[in-house]
């Protein structure tokens, strides 16, 4: 009763193109003929443009806005001000973070390019000319530029909205340019590991303001039927379902009444989380032009203003015995969070799940503090493929061992194996209350130190020190903490941090599933498509994967903190799991036997002893629509919506090799050797193909992106002039392995990877430069590692000429 | 403002159409002329996203004017297929050596390499690193695209020893 029965077992897995094989990606077909369909791509009918007048300064009073000027001008159809929005009451927003935002500057200008007024006009140029020419009067007010001096009694008061306040969302506040302090751990029992200790480090770590910056900039195209009273809102969104609840929240519109399409988008890395002034000043202009408006962000828009990420300052300490075995860890941030407390994590951790800062290390005791003020910066906050702070994290305990085993003259590969978490101890339960369900620290560090020969690149660094030369071996041996997550901890705007997908078969075999997700280049048409496939035995071929638009796809969180595989993509086994079940009753009923004597072979079900009677998916999807048995509704679709048991912990180790040269201060980077775990690995291509992008955008972090700010409050260098994006002449090649340790309560067992390459492949990179100092007595050295400061070192030991 | 008229050879085919002074290639052939695969990305003419071959060189249509495209003769990724309609070896290699992930590089990186290919048929590692120099990718780290590069400058060296 089967058509592929003159196929082998392996034919038959073949043509499934299930988990584990190296699909090519679906969607490439459109992007490789210029077909994709990006939000600037988008052209409704009676479109118009939509820009913002933007503040020159980073702290001032607005005296007067004077409009007329600029309304006067051809093709410009309105300009709007906090004023028009006071009515709405949409001249501030609430922020995901308990804060609120101003969408335009009301009163005040609290960083600099803070969007002022909104400009509408025909076309693009009718719109630039109508921002020039409206004419804003500003009092100048001093500028609180260094986080240090927020607290202090004398600093300037930036939010005067929330002066009052004793609480903006997130605890108690101790000063009006204080947001929250959060802490965790057993202080009393770190205090006493460090009173105890024979060996203490302590290290100032700052981790710089620095920018995802995916090539494609946010932006939107907001439409409203006045007839219908239907808004669609088409935009850079990497959480539509999240908007569309938004949207509905502050605009008092029903949110049945409103359609987010999150179309093709050009990258995200988290830039793409958070909701945006454009967003709700293209809804309001739509909603009061009756035309659709278009608004995308300039590069320096996008740089300045839309969602930066770190500016962590962090004091990092160490307590050890004398053979570097780590007995407490200790860690203070002052986190800089610009003008608005507006980064986009789930509302019950102000700082992220910074708490995974243990790393991949058996700590018995730890005490993390972190405290939250505002700057005269643009807000934001968690961005740039990290998992919600861990990247922080993982860079302060990966920089703060490298600084332990060069106090107690340990190796620093042998100082991480003494401390590891051993395999035998999972799941384990951190200190700073995290569980992680699984991992094997051991065989990958040494798989990599074998991989690379550690033995030799040692006695060659040992040499070349010898001639004067600077060569330097890092490490990162991190471990992520990523799927948020489980709604008992995560939620936003209260809602459970699930996801979901549901699947639909059709008669002839083949199906369309949708999901809660948002690819920005992931490859989730592909990747989805062949989980689906594996569990119910269709091509993956024949599997159409949709996300994005909120009239169709089932509610979910969206896509960043390498969520997708480990919630959405356990949605998707689990619908799929619910939809066999279903076959299997009609596979019982076509073979006119019990569903106990039924047993799963790849892609059909067959009789137990009676290998040639067997009904494949293709044969049950048919049935399914024509004779189920009795009782048994037709039809076999599913739906699932995952709230995971647990976050997944994947991990890696990874080595970089640098060589400085001390007259130029030149780094480059010789070999980057890395190891990941993910857990079960769907499509070994596109995780290599993540691992090298997360990698290079690492190597940018750690060598030269930052973004930084004269004592005025002026950013410096946000546009692609000045902000270090790595070309294919300094992105280093990168080697990569594996090794899998499947997650145990995931339903296929995998754990996420995007983030990982990101969070390791800087402390790598930045261990490697101050391990080229080491024995000159360099403990650290602040990013990025710019020729000019690398140089800056050597001439500080006298080594630069 | 002004419109000036303009006529110009895209993809094999004559347009025309009007432009302002101050109207960008870029804006002409997404807007006017409905091709968008080229991007914008920067605006500066660092990225590259917007890259098209104008006359044989590559340029960055956001730092072209449309006026000054007057009588050119330029090609996109849309008119990068083969006369048949197949995928031409770039195209195909992108496909198979996973030389994109968002996709926005992608059309203005082809491009780029299209014309690399042209005037370095068979190129080093890093002469095609220096040669997309000019392009930026945020998602791959560009050791794919560098493959995919490879993989086309194989195809159609394969091919021309074949015809030969």
């Amino acid at each position: 009763m089967s058509d592929t029965t003159e196929m082998t077992l392996e034919q038959r897995e073949a043509t499934i193109g299930g988990i584990g094989c190296s699909r090519r990606r679906k969607e490439d077909i459109r992007f490789i003929q210029g077909k994709g369909n990006y939000v600037d791509d988008v052209k409704l009918p009676g479109q118009v443009f939509g820009d913002f007048v933007r503040s020159p300064h980073a702290h001032a009073r607005i005296k007067s806005i004077d409009t007329e000027k600029s309304k006067a001008l051809p093709g410009v159809l309105a300009v709007l001000t906090a004023d028009d929005l006071k009515p709405l009451n949409l001249h501030w927003m609430p922020t995901l973070a308990g804060d609120s935002q101003a969408v335009l500057a009301d009163e005040k200008v609290h960083f600099q390019n803070q969007e002022v007024a909104f400009v509408i006009g025909e076309d693009r140029y009718a719109v630039s000319d109508g921002v020039q020419a409206v004419e804003v009067d500003y009092e100048d007010l001093p500028a609180l530029v260094d986080p240090k001096r927020a607290l202090a009694k004398d600093a300037p008061v930036l939010r005067e909205d929330v002066a009052a306040k004793d609480n903006v969302g997130q605890g108690p506040r101790k000063h009006p340019n204080h947001i929250f302090t959060w802490d965790i751990g057993d202080k009393g029992e770190t205090d006493q590991a460090f009173s105890g200790a024979a060996v203490t480090v302590k290290e100032e770590i700052f981790y710089h303001r620095v920018h995802p910056c995916p090539l494609e900039p946010c932006g939107c195209v907001a439409s409203m039927d006045k007839i219908k009273g239907e808004l669609t809102l088409y935009g850079t969104f990497q959480a539509p379902h999240v908007i569309r609840t938004v949207v509905s929240l502050i605009s008092g519109l029903p949110e049945h009444k409103i359609r987010v399409i999150a179309p093709d988008i050009g990258g995200g890395f988290g830039n793409k989380v958070g909701a945006y002034a454009g967003y709700v000043c293209a809804t309001v202009a739509t909603i009061v032009l009756g035309r659709p408006v278009k608004w995308v962000e300039s590069r320096i828009d996008n740089l300045s203003t839309t969602s930066f990420a770190r500016d962590y300052h962090m004091t990092g300490e160490l307590a050890a015995d004398k053979d570097g075995r780590i007995t407490g860890l200790r860690v203070n941030v002052l986190a800089d969070h610009g003008a608005f407390n507006s980064h986009a994590q789930p509302s019950k951790w102000p700082a992220g799940f910074f708490n995974i800062v243990t790393g991949s290390y058996d700590i018995p005791a730890a005490y993390v503090s972190v405290d939250g003020v505002y700057t005269n910066k643009a807000p934001g906050g968690v961005a740039y493929r990290c998992s919600f702070r861990v990247t922080e994290a993982s860079y302060l305990i990966e920089r703060m061992i490298d600084v332990l085993a060069q106090k107690v003259g340990v190796d620093k590969a042998e100082i991480r194996l003494r401390n590891f978490v051993k395999p035998e101890q999972f799941p384990y339960k951190s200190c700073l209350d995290w569980e992680y369900d699984s991992g094997d620290y051991h065989t990958a560090l040494n798989k990599v130190l074998d991989a690379v020969g550690y033995k030799a690149l040692r006695e060659e660094q040992a040499e070349k020190r010898k001639r004067g030369e600077l060569m330097g071996i890092g490490f990162a041996t991190f471990t992520e903490i990523v799927g948020a997550g489980p709604s008992r901890n995560c939620d936003i705007l209260g809602i459970g941090m699930f996801d979901s997908c549901e699947i639909r078969i059709h008669p002839t075999g083949s199906a369309v599933a949708r999901l809660g997700t948002k690819s920005q280049g992931q490859g989730h048409e592909t990747t989805y498509a062949q989980i689906i496939a594996t569990e119910l035995g269709l091509p993956s071929d024949d599997i159409t994967v949709e996300e994005g638009d909120t009239d169709t796809a089932p509610y979910g969180l969206g896509t960043y903190g390498s969520r997708s595989t480990p919630v959405a993509g356990a949605a998707a086994a689990q619908a799929a799991r619910k939809i066999r079940a279903k076959a299997q009753k009609i596979a019982a009923h076509m073979l006119e036997v019990a569903e106990g004597d039924l047993e799963w072979e790849i892609d059909r079900f067959k009789v137990k002893g009676l290998p040639e009677k067997t009904a494949t998916m293709k044969q049950i999807a048919f049935a399914a629509y024509q004779s189920v048995p009795e009782g048994l509704e037709p039809g076999l679709e599913a739906v699932n919506y995952y709230d995971p048991p647990n976050f997944t912990y994947p991990f890696g180790a990874y080595l970089c090799v640098v060589d400085v040269d001390r007259l130029t201060g030149e780094v480059k980077v010789r070999r980057f050797y890395a190891l990941d775990d993910c857990g079960t690995r769907i499509n070994p291509m596109i995780i290599e193909g993540q691992v090298h992008g997360g990698l290079a955008e690492a190597f940018g972090i750690a060598m030269g992106q930052e973004l930084t700010f004269d004592e005025n409050g002026n950013i410096q260098g946000a546009s692609l002039m000045d902000y270090f994006l790595p070309t294919a002449v300094e992105t280093p090649v990168w080697e990569t392995d594996h090794t899998v340790t499947p997650s145990p309560h995931h339903p296929i067992g995998a754990k996420g990877v995007g983030e990982s390459p990101n969070v390791g492949g800087v402390s790598a990179i930045s261990n490697a430069v101050v391990d080229a100092f080491a024995h000159l007595g360099v403990t650290h050295m602040p990013m990025p590692h710019t020729p000019w400061r690398v140089w800056k070192q050597c001439e500080a030991l006298g080594i630069g000429e | 403002m002004n419109k000036t008229a303009v006529k110009m050879t895209v993809n094999g085919q004559a347009v025309e159409g009007k432009a302002e002074p101050r109207l960008l290639l870029i804006h002409f052939l997404r807007d006017e002329l409905g091709l968008t695969g080229p991007h914008v990305g920067c605006e500066t003419s660092h990225c590259g996203a917007c890259t098209v071959d104008l006359d044989g060189k590559s340029v960055k249509s956001c730092t072209v004017f449309a006026v000054q495209a007057e009588g050119a003769n330029i090609t996109t990724v849309e008119g990068m297929a083969n006369a048949d309609g197949s995928l031409s070896a770039l195209q195909e290699g992108f496909m198979q050596e996973h030389g994109l992930q968002c996709g926005y590089c992608t059309p203005g990186m082809i491009m780029r390499a299209h014309r690399l290919l042209q005037e370095n048929p068979n190129p080093s590692e890093a002469e095609i690193r220096m040669g997309i120099a000019g392009n930026l990718c945020r998602c791959t780290g560009y050791q794919n695209i560098v493959k995919a590069v490879r993989y086309a400058a194989d195809k159609l060296n394969g091919q021309r020893e074949a015809a030969e």
